[in-house]
Order: C-alpha cells, then structure tokens, then sequence
C-alpha cells in the first residue's frame, strides 16, 4: 500500500471506504445508486472507472467571444453556463471532486476592464450559487492568492465556504488567482517558518508534510489530486495549474472552446479516461 | 493532442549503440548516422535485431542521406529552435512485446534511439536535452527487471566514461538528476564519475533523471532552502524578526535549489507511445512546456519524428513566448 500523502495512494483506496468516512448526510438517491449507473451505462462509462476527482483549465472564453465578434464578457458569461453545467453533470454521474481553473495568476495582465468584470461575475456565481450548492450538497472551497481580490469578493467567498462546509457530495473547488508554483512557494515559506520556529527539523520535511501544507489540503480530506485533467481550447500546455497534484494525472486536451464544452466533449474526456491504462510507475513509466 | 502515426512494423532507429560510438571514433557526430536507416526507405518486419552488417550502408547513398538530412536540419532553422528538449521514454517494454524479443533488448534499443536523438538535436543546435530514465517508482517494479536496468545504464555508463573523448568531442556536459543515493554503489560512482569528468565542456548538456520524481525534487528543494534560511537566521542571532527571513522567499530561491538549477525551463516536452501524463516528471519546470505525445513508441523515434516535434513547436512558438514573458513579469 503507497503512503498516503503520494498523489497515487489516493486512487487505490476502495470507494466504500470513502463514503463511510464522509458524514451521515440525508440519504441521497444519486449516491452511488443503480439509476447513475444506469446512465452511464447508457452513455458507455462504467462507474467504477470513472476518476473521482476532475480538474480542469477553462480556457477560451475571450477567443469564443471574438469568433462571434462578440465583447469577451459575453465570453466569459457563456463560460459560466458550461461550468454550472459541468457541475451539474459531475454531480449527476457520481464524480466527487471538481476543481476550476478560474482565474490565474497571469490573467490579471488583463485589461483592468475585463479584470473587474471577472471578478463581479465570481462574485455573483457565487452569491447566486450558494442555495443550489447547499441543496445538491456541493462544497465550495476558493484557492489562490486571496490578498489580490477585492474585499467583497473574499467575504463572499469566505461566507459561501462556511455555509457549504459540511456538505459531502461534490467538493467543487474554484483556482481565483492562483498560480502552481506560488502555491508552493507559500508551502515553503510556511515551512520555514515552521523551522525557524524549531516546531519541525529540515530534515523531517518529506513528501506526505509537504503535501499537507498545501492549499489542497490533506488525502484525508477528500481527493486532493486530480485523475483527470482536462484542458480546452487546443492549448497543450499546465500552465501552472496544480503542479505538485497532477503528477500522475491523465491529460485530456480538446481543441473545442470552453463555452462550447457540454455534456458530448465530458462523455469523450471520461471515455478517454476509462480507456487509459494508469500504472503510476509500476509496471513502466 | 499530437499524435504522429508511425507504422509500427517500421524499424528506424535500431542502430547498436556500439556501432554508433564506433563511427564517433572516426569524426564528426553525424557520421555515426550513416548506420541509421531513414524510415522512407521500405521497411520489413523483422522480429530479431538487425546484425551490425546489414546496417552499413554504401558510401553514395550515406553521404545522400547526410545531405538530406542537413537540408532538412537547415529548413527548420530558419523558424525559432527550442533551446531545451525534454524526452519521456516511454515504450520500451511494449516495442520488446511487438517484436517477440526479449524484454531487456528492449531497453537497449532503447538506448540507441536515444544516442541517435542526442546526436540529431546536437546537429539541430539543441543546447539542453533531458530524458527521464528511470523514476524513484519505478523501483517497485520486478526486481528483476530493476537490476536489469541498473546493470545497462552501470555499462552505458562506463562506456561513455572509457570513451571520453568521443563526449568532448560532442563537448557534452553530462548531468544525472535524482536521488543519486537510491543507486547502488557501482552505478552512482560511475554516474559521479562521469559527472566530474564533463564538469568542464561548455557544449551541449545532457542530463540525465534517475532515479527521479519530481515531488521529491521539490521537497529536497524545500529542505535545503530551510535549512540555508535557518543557517541564516542563526548568523543573524535574532537581530532580524521572524517573518523578514521567510515572507521574502521566492520562486528564484526554490529555482536554485532544483536539481535543474542553471538550466533553462524545457521548451517542449515529448512523450512516445501516445500516453498523456507527465508522471512526476520536471512538474516544476515545465509549467509553460509545449507538451506532445506522439504515438511510436521510444525505440522507433527518429528523425523525421524530431522533425515533425519540431515543427509542432514554432507552429505555436509566439503564443508560447508572449504568455512566458507574461508569467516571467508576474511570478
């Protein structure tokens, strides 16, 4: 058995042993019941290979825009009615963990204009969304570098995650300003401090603390590491979006614009998923 | 995603490795190439490895080749080059299992696809070039096959160490990136070895990962930047407050302590056999890579595949700058 804290371990656990450890919720037909199933059947998944946690890049908003000759706020307003269906459809097919890359470090270069649209339109998502999220037992966590948004924003979001934090069905997470590499900075400077403080040697620094320091959280909290991590708009690239977590990702990369990526492009990225042989290392690289 | 489609029955680049440093002896790099078949010749399926003489082909339609390939080589050239090539070899095992040939031989094709692709990047202008040989998980395979590994790359290892003018030649700088204390004794001393005895060629660097992860690159950085701040602090003897030591670490400090510290970050970053991971591979450095995954698997990549790899690069190359220069400002 791998140690828990390697992004591995976290795929081997069985999934009974995951819905026992989340809390007593109202029992809910669509866990794990035959209608889901069902459906997926229907659809061509098999639900005991789908991964359970999905991250992806929601790239191609302003291009999508401007094909239609369109200002990118109608863009970016589109790109929000194809994440709430994505949510709506990881939900609906059993996936436990969706992370969004919303908004990264290097966008704020941005025109301030599209800038503080961006950031009115997250903050009314959220406002908006937090009576659905409470309802179908969403989670919402916001990652990134808070001290940059605008304090209306924070609060919001900070509100929203107090009032969904027991929710136990979809941990949706959402990357606001949020850069890979300075999340591991920020691990680091939290670690140094740790040593400077003489509450941890250098030397015990391992894998599995490191994993605990970052803004993922720790395995025990759900599933940090993403299996599957789908990028749009042809772009082949990370881009700096969880860099230590998607060290045994699947990759998917479409070519199709995020406002455009439904239900079809999901079933192609979870059928690619299901037919991908993940050996972490074992048999071969 | 970029998938070029090899025929699988073709056998490019299955050149003996030895051959390949035989022809070194005689001269420039690119006569060891001369031993290389191009895949537009016809190919037969042939499940045995070639014998050294059916490889030497004859003089006129070597120097052809050559002339072919330093025509294509300077086509290219005109567009932007990346400057760091990042290699996953990915395939061996399964090219053995096609081939009905045994599982080790696999590996050591392996190894001569990869001297061939060294040796067509050097030509290219390539400065830096990586491949992941072997990771740190890796070591839960088959233990025999582990020691299979360990005992080719101790040989590979030694036999660019006795055939040293040949890598001055090349002017290469080899690196080996990992934790180099999970090797066995005779491997890691060749590894250091060799290390110390290219630490002076200002050329091409080649380094080599294994055995390596990347999470664990991380953390050793991480580890040695606390200790180094904490040495620091203690210099200091509390004069400083507390927060000014660490609020101030930065993405250039964790750079440094990287095993790839000095190299710039990979510009593309290729996996063969058509899988879309990156399996704890340069996780850091790679945040900005253009990363493709052709379908051959490792012991059939070639030139026209480094072509092709190439050519995929420059065709998106002033996207890539502007939002590196982009993130460069903002990191």
């Amino acid at each position: 058995m791998l140690p828990s804290h390697c992004p591995a371990a976290t795929h081997q656990l069985p999934t009974s042993a995951c819905r026992r450890t989340s809390p007593a919720a109202l029992p809910c037909p669509r866990a794990g019941a035959s209608p889901v199933a069902e459906a997926l059947l229907h659809r061509g998944l098999r639900a005991e290979s789908l991964p359970r946690h999905v991250a992806v890049v929601m790239d191609g908003n302003a291009r999508w825009a401007r094909a239609r000759g369109l200002p990118s706020s109608v863009g970016h307003e589109a790109g929000r009615r194809a994440l709430e269906e994505m949510v709506r459809l990881s939900g609906a097919w059993g996936i436990r963990a969706l992370t969004a890359f919303a908004f990264s470090n290097e966008n704020w270069s941005r025109p301030k204009v599209e800038v503080d649209f961006l950031m009115g339109l997250f903050e009314q998502v959220i406002h908006d969304s937090v009576a659905n999220f409470l309802r179908e037992g969403i989670r919402l966590r916001v990652i990134g570098d808070r001290s940059r948004l605008p304090v209306s924003l924070q609060k919001i979001s900070r509100e929203a995650e107090e009032a969904t934090r027991n929710n136990s069905l979809l941990n949706l997470t959402l990357a606001i300003s949020y850069s890979g590499r300075r999340e591991i900075v920020q691990a680091c400077r939290k670690l140094a401090e740790k040593v400077q403080r003489k509450a941890l040697r250098a030397e015990d620094i391992d894998e599995a603390l490191f994993a605990d320091e970052l803004a993922t959280g720790r395995a025990s909290d759900g599933f940090p590491y993403p299996d599957l991590l789908i990028r749009t708009s042809g772009e082949l690239r990370l881009s700096n979006f969880l860099l230590w977590q998607s060290a045994y990702s699947e990759l998917f990369f479409t070519d199709t614009l995020w406002p455009d990526f439904g239900e079809a492009d999901y079933l192609e990225a979870l059928s690619s998923f299901q037919s991908r042989d993940r050996r972490f290392g074992e048999r071969k690289l | 995603m970029t998938g070029t489609r090899a025929r699988r029955g073709s056998t490019t680049t299955s050149h003996d490795s030895q051959k390949a440093q035989e022809n070194l002896h005689d001269g420039a790099p690119s006569s060891s190439l001369t031993s290389c078949r191009l895949p537009s010749r016809p190919a037969t399926q042939n499940p045995k490895m070639e014998k050294p003489d059916e490889l030497i082909t004859t003089g006129v339609l070597a120097s052809l080749q050559n002339f072919i390939r330093k025509c294509i080589v300077a086509v290219i050239s005109y567009g932007p080059m990346p400057k760091h090539i990042a290699f996953i070899m990915d395939g061996n095992r399964r090219y053995a299992k096609f081939r009905s040939i045994k599982e080790g031989s696999g590996h050591r094709m392996g190894f001569s696809a990869l001297i061939a692709s060294l040796l067509y990047c050097y030509e290219m202008g390539v400065e830096y070039i990586t491949v992941y040989a072997f990771s740190i998980d890796n070591f839960k395979r088959d233990p025999a096959e582990v020691q299979s590994l360990m005992e080719l790359m101790e040989e590979k290892i030694n036999e660019l160490l006795e055939n040293r003018n040949v890598i001055n030649k090349v002017n290469c700088k080899m690196n080996f990136w990992g934790n180099l204390d999970l090797l066995s004794e005779p491997v890691r001393l060749a590894a250091q070895k060799l290390m110390a005895s290219t630490a002076e060629n200002k050329g091409l660097v080649f380094s080599v990962c294994m055995p390596y992860n990347s999470t664990s690159e991380i953390v050793n950085a991480v580890n040695e930047l606390c200790t180094e701040r904490r040495e620091h602090a203690g210099n200091c003897n509390g004069n400083s407050p507390n927060n000014g030591v660490h609020s101030d670490i930065s993405v250039e400090d964790l750079d440094r302590h990287m095993y790839s510290a000095g190299c710039p970050d990979p510009d593309i970053v290729i996996r063969t056999s058509g899988e879309t991971r990156l399996s704890n591979f340069l996780l850091w450095q790679t945040t900005f890579s253009h990363l493709q995954n052709p379908d051959p698997l490792w012991p059939e990549f070639s030139f026209r595949h480094l072509v092709w790899a190439i050519l995929q690069y420059q065709r998106v190359y002033p996207y890539i700058e502007q939002t590196k220069k982009l993130a460069k400002k903002l990191l």
